[in-house]
């Protein structure tokens, strides 16, 4: 069946209520059940919940065959955790028919991608994958085609009961005898726990694995003790120096700068800066440097920020010490600056991923959001992008808030190089839909800016303050005259992994592509 | 090959951007920053044993890659060296837009240039006299002879300072406040404007200090500078928008030339604007503030 977005949905997937994609606020006013989770009471009083291996703390909260068990990625490529348990249960306890439910999947969980390949992971739920974890699942070594989530999808699905967590093992920087954690106050700091914190509120088992043990209470805690079955305290919980990636940097590469400093222009043409706007940006060289950027803007008109969302670098950090930002809602830190921070300002605080993006909820805060930057690895003429399979057709990216900022800003901004290398990163028809045109508003790239003709209000902003415009079809031509037109690629008909829209229905297929060879 | 409008000898020339001829992740889309000109660089940049290479660099990049309104200047190597006549048949073969003419001393040396421009023109059957110069003047003598040099030829647009080789061969080091160059780039304005040709400022080589660039950008325009060589993207806007009038030059200026409109019927030669005495001159220097103002895309007026 064909949904809103133009891409055809096998019937088979259409199956216990499953509907296609069919517009942003399709779901908005309709009632949904939230799942509960199966919850031990813990009545006796005890002196701690401490376990001394990951594989005690598993047997205890039932680690079973067929189960499905969490963890989340703030650690990004630094974690250890989800490998440590993943070892645990499929290689020390020969678990199988495992599901992962993760908030990405990246080189950090590399191990998985061999217990896929092996068959003993047959499942897998997330809003990434990277690495060699895409390629085994691209190769369609999954029993069960992969879900792919937002980050504000996720929570929805977990409410929604569609996930249903046995086991959660979250990695927390430090965390008393009984549970209470947070992701601060270890030697492994990462910051923000947004990612994990609904997992222990609806999985049926809490695991706590720290680093670093600490005298209760452990407060403010991110994760609460009661919620909390076991806590494991382990050498280390992951490599902080490396959550911090490439991704995150602060560019200095001039056709970055320049498209950075056109993002901020165009924000600057809109009604919607005036004092008290609100922004998210990603951590991509040219929107990480949109910040550096938008305080001149700032300074210049002499208005503030209410709030910064979503991951947060130094960049917003600093914006925030000068007086420039009012609140930061965090849901991620990127580098060690953004986590030293959360701990030391008031006004920087701690949200998770349902306060952040659930559209199932009443009200995220993406919903209030004036500005959204975002990267793209495509984008199609009817401006819809694709941020998580590569030109060859496999997974290779994460979704993370894309589609959920895109929907609920009032601008949504993406930026791009026109080219990467030899491909063309503005084409005809995305490979996959990851976020749907609908929700994109303005494309700058760095051989010109291109507004959504559904925006008419945005034009006129722009050519109000004189920022040469042009059509995405001229943007579209002008990469296929540089790098040429690619050939479309080629399917096998099976499907490796479901792209959900952010409101559950379903928003494009990923299939297995057909091996390339040359004629 | 793509076809190139006629060099127009004056233009807007705020920013001349300087880029190695050999490298062709730079040429392939160097026109997208928005400086007014790009300098292609066959001297310096490039490697002795590499000449030959950037000469095939340059020539199939004009070939292939529409640069569109952005004027593709070549700074070919000294008249001293074995280069330079080789240098001026690819550039005028491949049709850029005009040389630099490095190391430039005196009339002669633009007369050689000229007439090898002249004979690649008439090899390569392009129109005669369509490439355009301009001199760099790198030595003292450069600017003792600066009015026969900027005077030497039709084709030449105007003239450069190269603050590198200036400064070693007078002994001194980049001040702050420019008095180094002071001088010379004094003289090198008076050749200019008495030549009626263009005059543009040594690059600023720190491009991670912007407020020292601005600094001297801000001086450049006081002195009376066209224009500047610049190396790095990053140091186009500021340029632009130093150069560029601001909205109270062109608001005197637009009530100027109401003004004179005014009283041109009425036979006045010399009034009041703003409790200023105006005159002829004044409405002149009026005229090309507004026409600066259109060029740099700050005027949307009806004048």
């Amino acid at each position: 069946m064909l949904n809103a977005v133009g891409r055809e949905i096998p019937a088979e997937l259409l199956v216990d209520g499953k509907e296609v994609y069919q517009g942003k606020f399709y779901m908005d006013g309709k009632y949904v059940k939230k799942d509960s989770p199966r919850s031990r009471r813990a009545v006796t009083p005890v002196a701690d919940k401490l376990c001394a291996t990951i594989r005690e703390a598993a047997e205890k909260c039932g680690a079973h065959d067929g189960m499905t068990f969490s963890f989340h990625t703030e650690f990004r490529d630094g974690d250890y955790v989800s490998g440590m348990v993943a070892k645990v249960l499929i290689e020390e306890m020969g678990l199988k028919d495992i599901t992962v439910a993760a908030t990405s999947l990246g080189t950090a969980q590399g191990i998985i991608a061999q217990y896929i390949e092996q068959g003993r992971i047959v499942g897998a739920q997330t809003s990434g994958v990277r690495g060699p974890i895409g390629e085994v699942i691209s190769a369609g070594k999954l029993a069960t085609p992969a879900i792919i989530r937002s980050h504000g999808g996720r929570p929805r699905a977990i409410e929604a009961g569609e996930v249903h967590i046995d086991i959660a093992f979250l990695a927390c920087a430090s965390s008393d005898p009984f549970g209470n954690a947070r992701g601060v106050g270890g030697k492994n700091n990462f910051g923000s726990m947004g990612f994990g914190m609904q997992d222990a509120q609806y999985a049926d088992h809490t695991v706590v694995v720290t680093d670093t043990l600490v005298e209760a209470p452990n407060v403010p805690a991110s994760i609460r003790a009661i919620d909390v079955d076991c806590v494991v305290v382990v050498d280390d919980i992951g490599d902080a120096t490396r959550i911090s990636t490439k991704e995150a940097r602060m560019t200095d590469n001039p056709r970055e700068l320049m498209m950075a400093e056109n993002v901020a222009r165009v924000i600057a043409a809109t009604p919607y800066f005036a004092d008290g706007f609100t922004f998210q940006t990603g951590v991509g060289g040219p929107s990480l440097a949109v910040n550096r950027f938008l305080e001149d803007h700032m300074v210049e008109r002499g208005i503030t920020m209410r709030f910064a969302l979503g991951g947060t670098s130094s960049a917003i950090c600093r914006l925030q010490d000068r007086g420039l930002v009012g609140h930061i809602l965090d849901t991620q830190d990127f580098d060690q600056g953004a986590i030293d921070h959360i701990s030391t300002h008031p006004d920087h605080h701690e949200i998770d991923l349902s306060e952040y993006a659930n559209p199932a909820n009443k009200g995220a805060y993406v919903n209030q959001l004036d500005f959204v930057v975002l990267a793209a690895l495509e984008v199609d003429l009817h401006f819809n992008v694709n941020v998580i399979t590569g030109s060859d057709g496999i997974l290779r990216g994460a979704p993370g808030g894309h589609p959920d900022t895109a929907a609920g800003s009032k601008c949504c901004i993406i930026v791009t190089p026109l080219t990467r290398g030899r491909m063309a990163t503005v084409c005809d028809s995305v490979v996959t839909v990851t976020t749907p045109g609908d929700c994109v508003d303005v494309l700058v790239t760095d051989y010109g800016i291109a507004v959504n003709p559904l925006r008419q209000d945005l034009i006129d902003c722009l050519d109000r303050a004189g920022i040469p415009h042009v059509t995405i079809e001229w943007l579209r031509d002008k990469a296929y005259g540089l790098v040429g037109t690619p050939d479309p690629l080629e399917w096998e008909d099976q499907v490796v992994a479901v792209v959900e829209a952010r409101d559950g229905t379903i928003l494009d297929v990923v299939r297995k592509i057909k091996p390339f060879v040359l004629s | 090959m793509i076809p190139r409008p006629k060099p127009e000898k004056f233009r807007l020339r705020r920013t001349m951007m300087f880029m190695n001829a050999q490298k062709p992740g730079l040429l392939k889309d160097a026109y997208i920053y928005g400086s007014d000109s790009i300098i292609l660089d066959l001297e310096d940049a490039v490697a002795e044993n590499q000449k030959d290479a950037a000469r095939f660099s340059l020539y199939h990049a004009m070939q292939t890659i529409d640069y569109g309104n952005t004027e593709v200047i070549v700074r070919i190597n000294g008249l001293d060296t074995p280069h330079w006549r080789e240098d001026i048949r690819c550039v005028v073969a491949s049709g850029a837009d005009g040389i630099r003419i490095a190391k430039c001393e005196s009339a002669d040396d633009v007369h050689q240039v000229e007439a090898a421009t002249l004979a690649a023109e008439r090899e390569f059957g392009l129109e005669e006299g369509r490439t355009l110069l301009m001199a760099a003047l790198e030595s003292p003598q450069g600017i003792l002879n600066a009015y026969e040099i900027v005077t030497a030829s039709d084709r030449l647009f105007g003239c450069a300072i190269s603050g590198g080789d200036f400064r070693k061969s007078m002994h001194v080091r980049i001040e702050k406040g420019g008095i180094e160059m002071l001088t010379a780039r004094g003289m090198m304005l008076l050749a200019a404007r008495a030549a009626g040709v263009q005059c543009f400022d040594t690059m600023f080589p720190n491009i991670d200090d912007m407020e020292a660039f601005r600094e001297e950008v801000v001086q450049n325009r006081q002195m009376g500078f066209d224009g500047k060589s610049i190396v790095s993207p990053r140091q186009i806007r500021l340029v632009h928008e130093i150069f560029a009038p601001t909205a109270k030059e062109i608001a005197y200026a637009e009530k100027l030339v109401r003004s004179f409109n005014e009283q041109a019927d009425s036979g006045i030669g010399v009034y009041t604007v703003d409790g200023k005495m105006v005159d002829i001159p004044f409405f002149e220097d009026a005229r090309r503030t507004l026409e600066l103002a259109k060029a740099c895309g700050v005027y949307d007026g009806d004048l």
